[in-house]
């Protein structure tokens, strides 16, 4: 039996730092390909080629030399001008296909498929992946199904069978929903970290299907509410909201306004709060961001009104986790992108491009600010301990301008006259 | 001194305004005379829209060499490339061809595709199972600085 309720549809970029280099230099289609990080520090994306090869996730460049050259891997420094430009089109594109589109990272969003009931989804999903291919020359997969964890199950099926799926995988029945569950495994679920995984693990469970088959007493008791509405997603009742589950590799603060907002100093402000929050995520969990992904979007839903959607991608050139830092940029880029006499109803900020703290190189011009770090501290103390966000940052001008190692830049074709494609008419 | 009264340039000046008469302007200004213009405000004219119909599709490139010149195609010209045109027979098409991006028009005949050049100098290229090919982009536009 088919199920009869809202859908939802998560489409995700293949390789996508990668797939942006092989459109603009398509003889590197399956050509093994590695993109480095900040300051060309450690591998942070991979074609499957190189995947195939053995390169693993965080390889530190200067240790793989001798690897990337027996190989042929072709080394790409970030060129996140052109990624964010890529992602954006490919946001846009989507938002064709559905009203309701959550950009979850600069990569991934969610569509939310409401009265779509006389759709063939899977057809849909192959129209989605068609467009943006021909488009933008991006390749993605799409999963379809009632939740969102569940979508996620859906769309690594499509990535790991595209032959027999067509690049589209569609849980839309109970058989289909046990039998995704049962060839998932439990590591491979969206939002079981290492220590979850762990105890799961020591309870015997192996798949996704073992996971949804423990009591929900235990598991709200055992873990906490978060385990449980994944419980509840996988058997097929939506419970993750946005921002439910921590993404490992983005932290998204998005907001859909009480009432409409136009003033510039009030989006300003929003965003500011936006990025701060997400810095506090970020020093919870130990980790910085060298990149934000800042959107704007006017009410669709008022369609006499003028409409306006915009996003904007800003590289900090070394990571950090300081609220003045990211606010900073995050203000800075969202006056860039801001239409005067719009009335905007929803922003927001997505924080990638995560590394641990304490793991980056460290440098020798690029870096945070020494009194971020003690600064951030007290601030984080004592807004813990007033259980409200006591400290507040004012606006602050960012005066600094950095540079930093990219010795394998791409050019910036899509971002900059200079750097667009040559074509040959020899 | 005479003026050369033929020119090939046509200049229009604005009409006149002066007979609009009381007309309220809500500009939101609470002092002083409204403009009169504001009336007729309209988008400035934008090339963007002009040249650019399908923008997440839109892509530019730089024209290197003289193959293309009977179609305008000059060397250093600015091409505008629409991905989301399908190609088809005599379309001008951005393509990736053994390596390297070159422009042509496409010729499709029967099972055949051939590219093109507008260039008495040059021969046209038959697209064969051998050749790494890949159809990039429909052209547009072409931007030229005079």
């Amino acid at each position: 039996m088919r199920y009869l309720y809202t859908m939802f549809a998560l489409v995700d970029c293949n390789n996508f730092y990668a797939s942006c280099e092989r459109v603009f230099n398509p003889a590197l289609r399956q050509k093994p390909i590695a993109i480095l990080s900040n300051n060309d520090g450690c591998v942070i994306a991979r074609s499957d080629e190189a995947k195939a090869l053995g390169l693993p996730m965080g390889a530190p460049a200067f240790k793989y030399k001798a690897f990337f050259k027996a190989n042929n891997i072709q080394l790409f420094s970030s060129n996140y001008a052109l990624y964010g430009d890529m992602s954006s089109r490919v946001m846009r594109i989507l938002e064709q296909f559905s009203p309701d589109v959550e950009v979850y990272s600069i990569d991934e969003a969610f569509l939310q498929l409401n009265g779509f009931d006389s759709y063939d989804l899977h057809e849909y999903g192959i129209e989605m992946r068609q467009r943006i291919l021909k488009w933008t020359g991006i390749p993605t997969c799409v999963g379809v199904a009632p939740t969102k964890a569940l979508t996620k199950v859906a769309n690594k099926i499509a990535r790991k069978f595209p032959k027999e799926t067509g690049g589209v995988y569609v849980i839309d029945s109970e058989e289909k929903r046990i039998k995704a569950l049962k060839w998932t495994q439990l590591k491979d679920v969206w939002g079981i970290g290492p220590a979850l995984h762990k105890r799961l693990s020591a309870k015997q469970c192996k798949t996704a299907y073992d996971f949804v088959q423990l009591p929900d007493m235990w598991v709200r008791k055992t873990f906490s509410i978060t385990e449980w509405k994944l419980k509840k997603d996988l058997e097929g009742i939506s419970k993750i909201g946005p921002e439910t589950i921590k993404n490992k590799r983005a932290i998204a603060t998005t907001r859909s306004f009480e009432s409409a907002i136009s003033d510039v100093e009030d989006i300003k402000e929003r965003i500011s709060t936006f990025a701060c929050s997400g810095a506090e995520k970020l020093r919870k969990q130990g980790s910085s961001c060298h990149m934000m992904l800042i959107f704007l979007r006017s009410d669709y839903h008022k369609k006499n009104t003028e409409q306006h959607r915009a996003s904007v991608v800003v590289n900090i050139p070394f990571p950090t986790n300081s609220s003045l830092t990211l606010s900073a940029n995050a203000v800075k880029a969202v006056a860039s992108i801001y239409k005067k006499g719009i009335q905007y109803k929803k922003a927001g900020i997505i924080l990638t491009g995560i590394v641990p703290t304490d793991n980056h190189q460290l440098q020798l011009f690029n870096h945070e600010h020494p009194k971020h770090l003690p600064l951030m501290r007290t601030i984080d103390f004592i807004n813990k301990k007033y259980h409200a966000p006591k400290l507040k940052l004012g606006n602050q001008d960012l005066t600094r301008t950095w540079k930093m190692r990219q010795e394998h830049l791409s050019p910036h074709y899509t971002t900059n006259l200079k750097d667009i494609i040559t074509v040959q008419c020899p | 001194m005479s003026i050369k009264t033929t020119t090939p340039l046509t200049f229009f000046t604005p009409e006149n305004l002066n007979t609009l008469g009381a007309v309220y302007f809500d500009t939101g200004i609470s002092a002083g005379f409204p403009s009169p213009a504001e009336d007729f405000k309209q988008e400035r004219l934008s090339l963007d829209s002009e040249l650019i119909k399908n923008k997440e599709a839109t892509f530019f490139a730089r024209v290197s060499g003289q193959s293309m010149i009977d179609a305008g195609l000059n060397d250093n010209d600015l091409l505008v490339i629409d991905r989301s045109l399908s190609p088809a027979h005599n379309k001008i098409a951005v393509c990736f061809l053994d390596g390297e991006f070159t422009v042509k028009r496409l010729k499709v005949e029967k099972n055949e595709v051939w590219l093109q050049p507008e260039n008495k100098n040059y021969q046209a290229i038959q697209i064969t199972e051998e050749n790494d090919f890949v159809i990039w982009g429909i052209v547009t536009n072409v931007i030229k600085k005079v």
